[in-house]
């Protein structure tokens, strides 16, 4: 039709699905410029540049091979594993809990990468693994040990939140590979016994205080029951049409606490309401069930667990982090893609999004050649 | 068939087919699952945003806007010519809120330093803190110049719990001498914020009246708080003014106090132990009412700190206490016009006389007149000048004790009167119902001698004595006043025969004028008499002292009771020194504060001679006694619990009430109580051509000084 107007790698691109990402990044940079009390700096210009990198570089993920994939799967996985056990070390030696690894022109957070990682090796473990076996203790067993390894070095960084990230793209894919469902629903029950318990033994005292104040956070509104209540009264005086752009007092007065990262949405919905709540809702919609439809297209059983997994990866941080701005969860430093300020969340989520968008090339290869 | 349906419960027969169903049917339940919280999200926040807007919108506006108080500028207190009493000066101020401090003890220590507070000031600031209730501000310093002020004010976002403020605060132009008059302010206590839940009372600054007429006027002088609305962030960093209501002041009253009289009598006092008060003896206005020593109300208002505590404590002059209201002392023969008018009253001549041969004796016992060696005739005038006690003690047998009582108490002895004030202590007139009602014991002889002296059960406190003098000076009933706008009303008579007064108004005018007891006494004016009446009232039997010197708390009390001028009386004036020694050490002070009254240089040339003897002015010498407290003691002054606070408080402001035990004899006057201090006179004076002559040349011209 157009083809002859636009060239092919642009026609190409799934617009439908990158229209409305642009428009919530935008969105996002106009919170984020507004957050820094009207200006570009030190937010809102560095997220845009960055999104437009990151775009590109998820353009050339989409433009690989894949084999490449397939081969590239376990040294990955084994590189970024590394990176962890490295993060661990240096923290060790340097004293206190580190997460970041100071590569010199940027800061990188191999726990962040471990999250499509995971996806990518259970995708690749279960192409790999004889069908007949899934419902064995072999299509078991190493999946559980590629999941804890990373999880167990997230753990004692510690970070809660990312090590339940990297356990929930792992157990989706896993359930995606056709895993006996009793399984799940036993590990669930067991879960449900075991987590009162690890609740009181195992949580730091910090981690333990979240959760307990997330269950009463007008108990100590002014101690860690602040950033909850603080982020209720911002979506909730927002109303309908919000406060209008610039004018949002719970951010510009530092009510609300990191209004740039965690607690964008917050900042968001105070300015642009309801309206502006249901348009991310709206645009998360659109992109989450365009990966799940890229995995369901797809051919074969390793593109198609990895398109599912690196959605469910992205659902999982677009999730938690709505649900803990709007009460629904304890506090969890967990960003807000495409809209949060940082940039290894933006470089994860859009890891996720190339990926997905190699799958959908890989389908169009396969199958349109109309 | 059933074999193999075994095999495939044991071990799932997996294909690819088989596992690209599962894929399909388990992504459409991802699929589901995420709509679903996709969903719930969008619930919840439609919740929130919508059905919840109302509330969060009021608390985000209550996050973002803070609204604060304005301390009202108090009323003023002026005297009757509009010249201030208590007023407000602009100020500098901090204050610090403790529930609101998040490193007390390093906000503290800032604060300290950049205030530059003395170690004394710190350790007051201390104890304030520790008795504080979090949410009431404390006070850390006012009076700030604009450089400390500033200090504070830019370092305010770092330093949260603490206020800095420009506001008014309480100024005293005449500081310790209105004292006792006036009270003073503080910030509010615990207990007072419960009785009074106005919220303007927990606002950093905000004083309340905590004595005498500020406490009384509190409702009045208090006024209506003006209010700030302004936008804070939340570490509470003022980002804008959203709007100012002004505060409305308090109410302005006026009182009949003299400022001028006020701060010279109280001055005038010097290093004694005395309460002045001065009438307004046709109107009742209280023109000076002072009780020294006092306190400086102008540092009280920061709270009493250990050292002002300690020195109030050690001296035994009691600065905490009110003595025109609060003090009672026997009166001695000031009441001695009084018994005389009673005696008119009950038909006795007052030419009649009696020999005094230096005592009387009835049946078998003698009772003494302080003279010892007599005073030969007396009739009533010379009773009265010369201080006669047998005289009294003759009559009084004759007439009986009941018209005495009743004629002191026509004359104001023994009442309460209706004055804003904190407590009035009103004493004891004597009689024989009293005493069969207190003591259950019948009146004796002895009783009447002694009442007739004023001493025995009879108590007093000055503001009585000032209202006898008024009341014995005009004739009429008058009711001390203190408020000034009170419309007048028309003063009825005493009822008491013009005539009677007259003979008693000559006979104090020779008190001073004639051959009197205290001619010393006389004004430096030609044409201005004073009349008068000294009185010497004993505090211990004549076996543990004379009452003259020796242990200050053994002296014998010194009283005045007078009048001016004589032949017209405008002024009366009530002096009580409290353990001054006699007389002689109260009439000097009546007669200059007299002086003063009828020409303001010549008694500020008195006083300020005196003031060189004593080392300063009143707030000099109480400046000058913290000073050296503050160089012996520092910071080692003993803390004072607020129990112990209390228990201080009340025990100066319950009256000091002088244990009255059951008397069982006549109490003898004290001899010659003034012959050592008081020269006689050179020549005797010329007596006064009054109508009826009461002037009787048999004065003895070297014996001038007795009192009793």
């Amino acid at each position: 039709m157009s083809r002859s107007i636009v060239p092919e790698a642009i026609s190409r691109q799934p617009w439908l699905m990158l229209i409305p990402l642009c428009a919530l990044v935008s969105l996002g940079a106009a919170v984020l410029y507004s957050a820094a009390g009207g200006g570009l700096q030190p937010y809102a210009l560095s997220h845009v540049i960055r999104f437009c990198i990151f775009l590109v570089m998820a353009i050339v993920i989409s433009h690989m091979s894949r084999n490449l994939f397939r081969m590239a799967a376990y040294p990955v996985f084994g590189a970024i594993l590394g990176l962890l056990v490295l993060v661990e070390l240096i923290g060790a030696v340097g004293g206190g809990s580190q997460r970041w690894l100071n590569l010199g022109f940027m800061s990188l957070q191999p726990s962040e990468l471990m999250k499509p990682a995971i996806v990518l090796v259970l995708a690749r473990f279960y192409e790999t693994l004889p069908h007949a076996m899934t419902a064995s203790w072999r299509g078991l067993v190493p999946a559980g040990v590629l999941i804890a390894l990373p999880a167990l070095f997230v753990l004692i960084q510690p970070d809660l939140g990312t090590a339940t990230a990297v356990c929930f793209g792992g157990v989706v894919t896993m359930f995606l590979a056709g895993l006996p469902l009793w399984w799940f629903v036993s590990a669930g029950g067991a879960l449900l016994v075991i987590a009162p318990i690890a609740f009181f033994t195992l949580l730091h005292d910090y981690q333990r205080n979240r959760v307990l104040v997330f269950l009463d956070p007008e108990a100590d509104p002014l101690g860690t029951g602040y950033h909850i209540t603080q982020s209720k009264i911002a979506i909730g005086s927002g109303g309908i049409f919000g406060k209008g752009f610039g004018n949002g007092t719970q951010s510009h007065l530092q009510y609300l606490p990191e209004p740039h990262t965690d607690f964008v949405f917050a900042t968001m919905s105070e300015e642009w309401g309801l309206v502006g709540g249901f348009f991310v809702l709206l645009v998360f919609a659109i992109v989450l069930g365009w990966g799940m439809s890229v995995a369901r297209r797809a051919p074969d059983r390793f593109s198609s667990l990895l398109a599912a997994g690196m959605t469910a990866t992205m659902f999982f941080y677009v999730m938690i982090n709505l649900m803990m701005v709007m009460g629904l969860a304890p506090v969890v430093g967990i960003p807000l893609p495409f809209m949060s300020h940082g940039g290894t969340s933006m470089l994860t989520n859009m890891i996720c999004l190339g990926t997905i968008m190699a799958v959908n090339r890989w389908n169009q290869g396969r199958g349109s050649l109309a | 068939m059933k074999f193999s349906f075994r095999r495939l419960l044991r071990q799932p027969h997996v294909t690819t087919g088989t596992l690209r169903n599962s894929f399909d049917r388990r992504s459409v339940v991802m699929t589901g699952i995420q709509g679903g919280i996709g969903l719930l999200l969008a619930s919840r926040m439609t919740y929130l945003a919508v059905f919840e807007n109302e509330k969060y919108k009021l608390e985000a506006e209550s996050n973002r806007v803070n609204l604060s108080l304005i301390p009202p500028r108090r009323g003023w207190l002026l005297d009757r010519n509009g010249t201030p009493l208590a007023s407000n000066r602009a100020d500098f101020r901090v204050d610090v809120v403790p529930e609101q401090m998040q490193d007390a003890e390093r906000t503290i220590a800032q604060l300290g330093r950049l205030l530059s507070l003395t170690p004394i000031a710190m350790q007051d600031l201390q104890d304030k803190l520790d008795k504080s209730h979090g949410f009431a501000p404390v006070e850390v310093a006012t009076g700030l110049d604009l450089e400390r002020f500033s200090a504070v004010s830019v370092r305010l976002p770092d330093m949260p719990g603490v206020v800095t403020q420009r506001g008014f605060s309480r100024f005293y132009p005449t500081g310790p001498s209105v004292g006792h008059l006036i009270g003073y302010v503080g910030a509010a206590s615990a207990e007072e914020y419960e009785k009074d839940h106005d919220p303007v009372l927990i606002t950093p600054g905000y004083k309340v009246g905590k004595d005498a007429l500020e406490k009384i006027f509190e409702k009045d002088l208090r006024g209506k708080p003006g209010a700030r609305r302004v936008e804070v962030t939340a570490s509470g960093r003022i980002v804008r003014n959203l709007d100012t209501r002004e505060d409305v002041p308090g109410k302005t009253i006026k009182l009949t106090i003299d400022a001028g009289i006020q701060d010279y009598a109280a001055r005038r006092i010097g290093p004694e132990s005395a309460a002045v008060v001065v009438m307004d003896c046709q109107t009742g206005d209280v023109l000076a009412m002072a009780s020294m020593p006092s306190y400086d109300p102008n540092s009280f208002s920061d709270g009493i700190g250990r050292l002002e505590w300690k020195m109030l404590s050690d001296d035994d002059h009691v600065p905490l206490r009110n003595k025109v209201l609060r003090g009672l002392y026997p009166p001695g023969s000031t009441v001695k016009p009084m018994v005389a008018l009673s005696f008119m009253e009950a038909g006795l001549d007052p030419n009649e006389s009696v020999f005094c041969g230096g005592g009387l004796r009835v049946g078998n016992r003698v009772f003494h007149c302080w003279n010892r060696r007599g005073h030969g005739q007396v009739n009533m005038a010379k009773g009265i000048y010369q201080s006669c006690d047998v005289y009294f003690y003759h009559f009084a047998q004759r007439i009986g004790m009941d018209p005495i009582a009743l004629m002191a108490r026509r004359l104001g002895l023994g009442q309460e009167f209706e004055l804003p004030v904190v407590g009035q202590s009103y004493g004891t007139v004597p009689d024989p119902a009293w005493k069969l009602r207190k003591y259950h014991k019948e009146w004796q002889t002895f009783d009447t001698v002694n009442a007739t002296i004023g001493q025995g059960y009879f108590l007093v406190n000055p503001l009585q004595q000032a209202v006898q003098a008024s009341r014995l000076a005009s004739g009429k009933i008058i009711m001390p006043r203190l408020i000034h706008d009170q419309e007048h009303k028309e003063t009825p008579s005493l009822g008491i025969p013009p005539e009677h007064l007259a003979y008693i108004h000559q006979a104090m005018s020779d008190v001073a004028n004639g051959p009197g007891s205290a001619p010393h006494a006389r004004l430096p004016f030609p044409d201005i008499k004073l009349a008068g009446k000294t009185g010497t009232a004993q505090v211990v039997g004549l076996n543990i002292g004379n009452g003259k010197g020796g242990q200050w708390k053994h002296r014998d009390h010194g009283h005045f009771i007078s009048f001016a001028p004589a032949e017209n009386p405008r002024y009366a004036c009530a002096v009580v020194c409290e353990h001054g020694g006699g007389s002689g050490s109260a009439y000097p002070i009546a007669r200059d504060v007299l002086t003063y009254i009828f020409d303001k240089q010549k008694g500020m040339d008195i006083l300020t001679d005196l003031e060189k003897k004593w080392g300063g002015t009143a707030k000099e010498r109480l400046d000058a006694r913290y000073r050296a407290y503050s160089a012996q003691y520092g910071v080692g002054a003993p803390a004072v619990s607020s129990e112990e606070e209390s228990r201080k408080v009340q025990e100066a402001e319950a009256a000091q009430e002088p244990r009255q035990p059951i008397v069982s004899g006549a109490q003898s006057p004290a001899p010659e109580p003034e012959a050592a201090t008081i020269p006689a006179p050179p020549a005797p004076v010329a007596p006064q051509s009054a109508p009826q002559g009461p002037t009787p040349g048999a004065a003895r011209p070297g014996n001038t000084g007795g009192t009793q």
